[in-house]
């Protein structure tokens, strides 16, 4: 029965940049597995069994050359909602079918984006480093945050997530702003309390915390650039959960440097991580996560579970659950 | 006789008319400076460094001419009499009998904050003293933080931050896992005005809501965050993913959370403490955490504050501190400042006070 399940190439298990092992057995049920450093090694070999590409944090990375490998390749799965780093229209081309697992983010991925905007108005984790800080006597009185509740939140793309976001701010009786591609229905924004901004400009300049939950196309590369974060308050704070390139990061450090805005939090940036001498770093009033928006037992095993559904409906011919098919 | 003849030599230079707005202007400059005067005094700990902030210095002068405690002991004989209130900040300066027997015009203690343990109110009332505190003002912004740190532990933000702004990372980390929030169950332990606004929060979450308070509250009010009551904190402790106390701190809670209870309570939960660090046995908590009897705490308030360097809450890796932030938001201070001065402005004057604290 082992020798009939379909081969899957995966990036690695365990190490630095692979599957917990944990989260490993669920391919494993359904897939033979095969690491790409194995896969190296042989690949005129390994290559022609290979019949689904599992993506795990953009690892193994679905180059044209390695697609050239894999002549039985159905499908190319990926853990997460965003495909920025997959090239859809030329893999589709080889005949191959793309996956991604959305909804099961969702949750989260919202639970983060509040966890860092609370981290960064109340200063968390200024707070941690006095209180463990050998050198503190006293408990400081001027360590001052912004209010939360109260406050205006502007939602940067109302998809699933953002959505979720605007939920969870409802109970700190935030003011709701949000800008998206296509206004949501009346009941979507009701429920919520969200009101619709046109014009992106008029949320930038109304919110106290700008949210970021666009997903990465051509059109929200460098979205928030001078001009968007000029137009920001400068008691403001802009949080990103979407992708480092939604934002100009040169504009920011400025605008952080200046006082532009007041803060940003960020869990994601571009490269993931930067490196080790950018002047975000440095910079007081940044609160930067590695990309860790869905890293919880539960939520990640289940990305892991839709992601090997997707595959073997591919392998198998059948409809996809989550296929991702260009407009 | 001074100021008429004054305003005389002015009427024989000038017109009446410019005389006349001069004379109402020289009046309102008198009566600004005998008001002054008649501002009563008020006891402070100190602005800047432990105190007060500079910016909420004139919410208090509004209405009181202060003197700090520094200032105030360099000559008690001369300013003791005059003090008839005395403003508490951070418990400071602390309302000892040595200083308040040394008070013959106090009216008032009014403290900046709900919390009220470090008052003998007893004592101060028997003193014909009142004692007012700051309920209501303080309750956002403390729920705000409560459900900052139960999602700054539960999702590893601060462990995060490090990694990524480490020197030596070169990889976003695999294994940095934290413990779902959305759907979990939230137990929370006093549901006071700040438990209540802490559920309100956590229901946008979809988490389930359990609590347990001395006494029941009304089927709107659970409703209205969808709050099961547990009869029994042990229940509760069994069966939340993440425990919070926001009781205030007496002698029926103090110790409340100790090794019993933290046994209770799953090995995968969390322990959030926004009331008083006396209301959880420490060394217990310690034991606890390094067991992996639970998973993890966040604490904005331990017992004292700050702990001592050398204390082990601090070397633990899964333990989150904040020094007593929960009401840190000039918003906030500044309402706090008001509410606290409102009430010592009443207690002077003999009037209604908003917020007296009354012994049962």
């Amino acid at each position: 029965m082992e020798e009939e399940k379909p081969w899957a190439l995966v990036s690695e298990v365990g190490g630095e940049n692979g599957y917990l092992e944990e989260l490993a057995d669920i391919p494993k049920q359904h897939f033979q597995i095969i690491c790409y450093r194995e896969f190296l090694q042989n690949p005129v070999l390994h290559g022609p069994k290979i019949q689904a590409l599992l993506i795990w944090k953009y690892c193994p990375a679905a180059e044209p050359s390695l697609l050239r490998l894999l002549p039985s390749l159905k499908v190319v799965a990926s853990a997460g909602v965003g495909i920025d780093h997959l090239d859809v229209p030329f893999i589709n081309s080889l005949g191959v079918k793309v996956a991604n697992t959305p909804r099961v983010v969702s949750n989260a991925t919202a639970d983060f984006a509040m966890g860092l905007l609370l981290a960064s108005a109340r200063k968390i984790l200024e707070g941690h480093h006095i209180a463990v800080d050998p050198k503190t006597t006293h408990i400081p009185q001027s360590l001052m945050g912004v209010e939360v509740t109260g406050s205006t939140l502007g939602i940067i793309g109302m998809g699933e997530i953002g959505y979720k976001i605007a939920q969870r701010s409802r109970g700190f009786e935030m003011k709701i702003l949000y800008h998206n591609r296509t206004r949501r229905s009346t009941e979507d924004e009701q429920a919520v309390g969200a009101i619709y901004c046109e014009s992106l400009d008029y949320l930038l300049r109304r919110s106290d915390f700008v949210m970021i939950a666009v997903k990465l196309t051509s059109d929200t590369t460098g979205l928030i650039g001078h001009r968007e974060l000029s137009l920001m308050k400068p008691t403001a704070t802009l949080v990103n959960i979407s992708r480092g390139q939604v934002v100009d990061q040169n504009a920011l450090v400025k605008a952080l440097q200046l006082a532009t805005i007041r803060a940003a939090a960020l869990d994601v940036t571009h490269p993931e991580p930067l490196p080790r001498d950018h002047p975000l770093l440095s910079l007081p009033n940044v609160l930067i996560t590695p990309h860790i928006g869905i890293s919880t037992y539960n939520t990640a095993s289940r990305m892991v579970e839709k992601m090997v559904e997707n595959a073997l409906a591919g392998v198998k011919g059948l409809p996809i659950p989550n296929e991702v098919k260009l407009k | 006789m001074r100021r008429l003849c004054y305003v005389q030599c002015m009427r024989r230079l000038w017109g009446p008319a410019q005389v006349k707005n001069l004379h109402t202007s020289v009046c309102q400059l008198q009566r600004k400076k005998v008001m002054e005067a008649d501002k009563p005094w008020a006891l402070i700990s100190e602005v800047g460094e432990q105190g007060y902030i500079e910016d909420v210095t004139d919410i208090m002068t509004q209405h009181f001419q202060i003197i700090s405690h520094r200032d105030f002991l360099q000559n008690p004989q001369l300013h003791a009499p005059k003090i008839q209130a005395m403003f508490v900040w951070n418990a400071c300066p602390a309302a000892k009998p040595s200083l308040l027997t040394s008070l013959p015009a106090l009216k008032v203690v009014a403290n900046g904050g709900v919390g009220i343990d470090h008052l003998d109110v007893p004592y101060i009332t028997s003193l014909g003293v009142k004692v007012t505190n700051t309920p209501g003002v303080v309750s956002d912004a403390t729920a705000d933080i409560a459900m900052g740190l139960l999602l700054a532990s539960a999702r590893k933000i601060v462990e995060g931050h490090q990694i990524a702004v480490d020197p030596k990372t070169t990889h976003i980390p695999q294994c940095l896992m934290g413990v779902e929030v959305t759907g979990s169950t939230l137990g929370i332990i006093g549901m006071g005005d700040i438990g209540h606004k802490i559920a309100q929060r956590s229901k946008g979450f979809d988490m389930k809501i359990l609590y347990h308070n001395r006494k029941r509250r009304s089927v709107e009010d659970e409703q209205a965050v969808g709050a099961s009551y547990c009869e029994s904190m042990d229940d509760l402790l069994r069966r939340s993913d993440f425990v919070m106390l926001a009781v205030n701190l007496t002698p029926e809670t103090t110790g409340l959370i100790s090794h019993r209870e933290l046994a209770l309570m799953k090995p995968t939960a969390t322990l959030v403490n926004v009331s008083r660090g006396l209301v959880v046995d420490q060394d217990a908590l310690v034991k606890a955490l390094q067991s992996g009897t639970i998973r993890a705490a966040a604490l904005d308030v331990t017992h004292p504050e700050p702990l001592p360097r050398d204390h082990p809450l601090l070397g633990l890796p899964n333990v989150l501190i904040t020094p007593h932030v929960g009401t840190n938001t000039y918003t906030t201070t500044r309402r706090m400042v008001q509410r606290m001065v409102d009430n010592a402005v009443a207690a002077v004057k003999g009037q209604c006070i908003p917020n007296e604290v009354k012994t049962k």
